[in-house]
């Protein structure tokens, strides 16, 4: 019998829950705030799906119902990987600039 | 235009470059290698969802002038937004994914076959499951994301907001989500999917207005969480492995740093959820103590003599240096200790101000190297054997009632021994309690010197008397 697609998914699932838990333990405390929005950023992979319902529509009418939604979530997803990025950027620089003078 | 096999190894790709990247957080010096990889994660995901859908028609520019819309707000709140604003900031990047989780499946709803996952009214039981979680949870994270940003902003008031009958109110709503959900696989009817959405997004306020303003950090963490796990159910739906990959690991990212949180303040899970800590604290109990116990006041002059005289002197940061943005002032005292050969410190409880690491990202802001900066449990034994504890803007996180009165709110807090040092520096501008809303037995005793002050001011004001 074929196994279900859906279980492989499901593997890759509960393995990343594994190996998210056991780095964001390595993860230093003093770094839980870029962590928090770097994970903010990465999550923002979800233009992914925006990107695929925004361009779905386009065969007979660009602004379909499906597709607005589509563009609404790029807008939200866009402010989130640019914003969340660059923040985290210029924490982790804030980081960096006090180790150079210390040298 | 590449094919789906190509496309899913190239998803995994940036999978593996978001784990890459939150391993770089180990240490500060490996980050910024980190970030980029995230960077490029995000990119090679992109790149592939155009290449894999090929057929570009009209649509695509708009696609791509709204990326750089989205993009060029972002960038500007990145490089705008004060440090000390961290904490709104991520909660409303939060509200953000949630809100995108919940359009995409929308979409994904109104038109399945677009994502191969059926036609309209007869869309796969799995898929249908999936992304009616993806939209639930998405619109709880919107939602609630929301009043903490409202709250950490301070346009709503950070005070627990309850009512009787709230648990049961949340349980009955909850079990209408799951309800609705059954009758939606089985029916395949739109109004059931807008309602399950409707519902989470109320759902998302109730959850937060409970949850007063010092277990914001539990929150934002637990917030944080919410939004992997509804990143990682449209994953589900889109069977994209980037997607469940990042999912699951923002998941469980957040779900850890919940579980510090709440350690540090040795409350369960459950009760930061339920609410209203120190609500039920009677405050007149708090008075009457006031009153009686007699309080050593002192001025920016004492201060500074005190620690000009001592060898060692530690930093006890909190909230209150954050709304008073100190730590540029704070930083300007240490380096004229340092000059005068004092030791100088810095020690950081875990809940310390509004976010996970919040008080670090200030003192990094203001220069101060990180090797000065010390956990809870790495300093704690250090507090003997030093002259001065320089308490600025913390206050529950020192209360020494933690450890001995067991019937106090916050006993069996982890909290930092301020009050082994010889004397304690205690800036705060009044005598009112903190936001556990208990009394904080340290201001009464012989070795507190209590410097009622905008923390800001009193810092500078210490700066020039010790010249």
């Amino acid at each position: 019998m074929e196994i279900d697609p859906f279980i492989f998914r499901l593997s890759i699932f509960i393995l990343s829950i594994f190996i998210g838990y056991y780095v964001v333990w390595s993860v230093t405390p003093s770094l839980h705030t870029p962590l928090m929005s770097v994970t903010n950023a990465i999550s923002s992979v979800i233009i992914v799906g925006a990107i695929i319902a925004a361009l779905a529509g386009s065969s007979n009418n660009t602004f379909d119902t499906s597709s607005i939604f589509g563009f609404l979530a790029i807008i939200l997803a866009a402010v989130n990987i640019f914003g969340g990025f660059l923040v985290t950027q210029r924490m982790l620089q804030m980081y960096k600039k006090k180790k150079n003078n210390k040298k | 235009m590449i094919s789906a096999n190509l496309s899913a190894i190239f998803y995994l790709i940036s999978g593996i470059l978001f784990i890459l990247a939150l391993r770089g957080l180990s240490s500060p010096d490996t980050s910024r290698q980190g970030n980029y990889f995230g960077i490029i994660g995000m990119v090679i995901a992109i790149a592939v969802t155009f290449l894999s859908i090929g057929n570009f028609s009209t649509s695509i520019v708009y696609v791509f002038l709204l990326l750089i819309v989205g993009g060029a707000v972002g960038s500007f709140i990145a490089f705008r937004i004060p440090m000390t604003a961290m904490p709104e900031l991520v909660a409303g990047f939060h509200s953000l994914v949630g809100l995108a989780a919940v359009f995409v499946a929308i979409a994904a709803f109104l038109n399945p076959s677009a994502f191969n996952l059926g036609s309209v009214g007869d869309i796969k039981l799995a898929s249908l499951i999936e992304m009616s979680i993806g939209a639930a949870v998405g619109a709880i994270t919107f939602s609630g994301s929301i009043i903490a940003f409202l709250k950490l902003r301070g346009i709503m008031s950070g005070a627990p907001i309850t009512f009787t009958g709230q648990h049961y109110l949340n349980l009955i709503l909850g079990i209408t989500i799951f309800v609705l959900v059954f009758y939606l696989c089985k029916s395949q009817s739109e109004s059931f999917f807008w309602t399950v959405i409707a519902i989470s997004f109320f759902v998302g306020v109730l959850l937060i207005i409970p949850i007063g303003g010092a277990d914001m950090p539990v929150v934002i963490s637990m917030l944080n969480s919410y939004s992997g796990w509804a990143a990682a159910g449209i994953g589900f739906t889109l069977e994209n492995t980037a997607l469940i990959i990042t999912g699951a690991l923002v998941g469980s990212s957040g779900a850890i740093l919940s579980y510090i949180m709440c350690k540090a303040m040795n409350r369960s899970f459950i009760s930061v959820i339920l609410g209203g800590f120190g609500a039920d604290n009677s405050s007149s109990n708090t008075k009457d103590k006031q009153d009686q116990k007699p309080v050593k006041s002192g001025n920016a002059e004492d201060a500074a003599f005190l620690m000009k005289n001592a060898s060692s002197v530690i930093i006890v940061p909190g909230y209150g240096m954050a709304v008073a943005q100190a730590q540029h002032a704070l930083r300007e005292m240490v380096d004229k200790l340092k000059k005068n050969d004092i030791k100088v410190t810095y020690a950081i409880h875990p809940v310390a101000g509004r976010m996970p690491g919040h008080m670090n990202v200030l003192l990094a802001e203001a220069n101060v190297p990180y090797d000065e900066v010390f956990e809870l449990e790495d300093i704690n034994n250090d507090f003997a054997n030093s002259d001065v504890a320089f308490v600025i803007g913390a206050n529950d996180v020192t209360n020494p009632v933690a450890k001995t009165d067991p019937k106090s709110p916050i006993f069996g807090m982890p909290v930092l021994d301020v009050e082994k040092c010889k004397s304690v520096l205690f800036v705060k501008r009044s005598l009112s309690p903190g936001y556990a809303g208990i009394d904080n037995e340290l201001f009464y005793r012989d070795n507190t010197l209590m410097l009622f002050a905008d923390a800001k001011k009193m810092t500078e004001d210490i700066v020039k008397n010790l010249d």
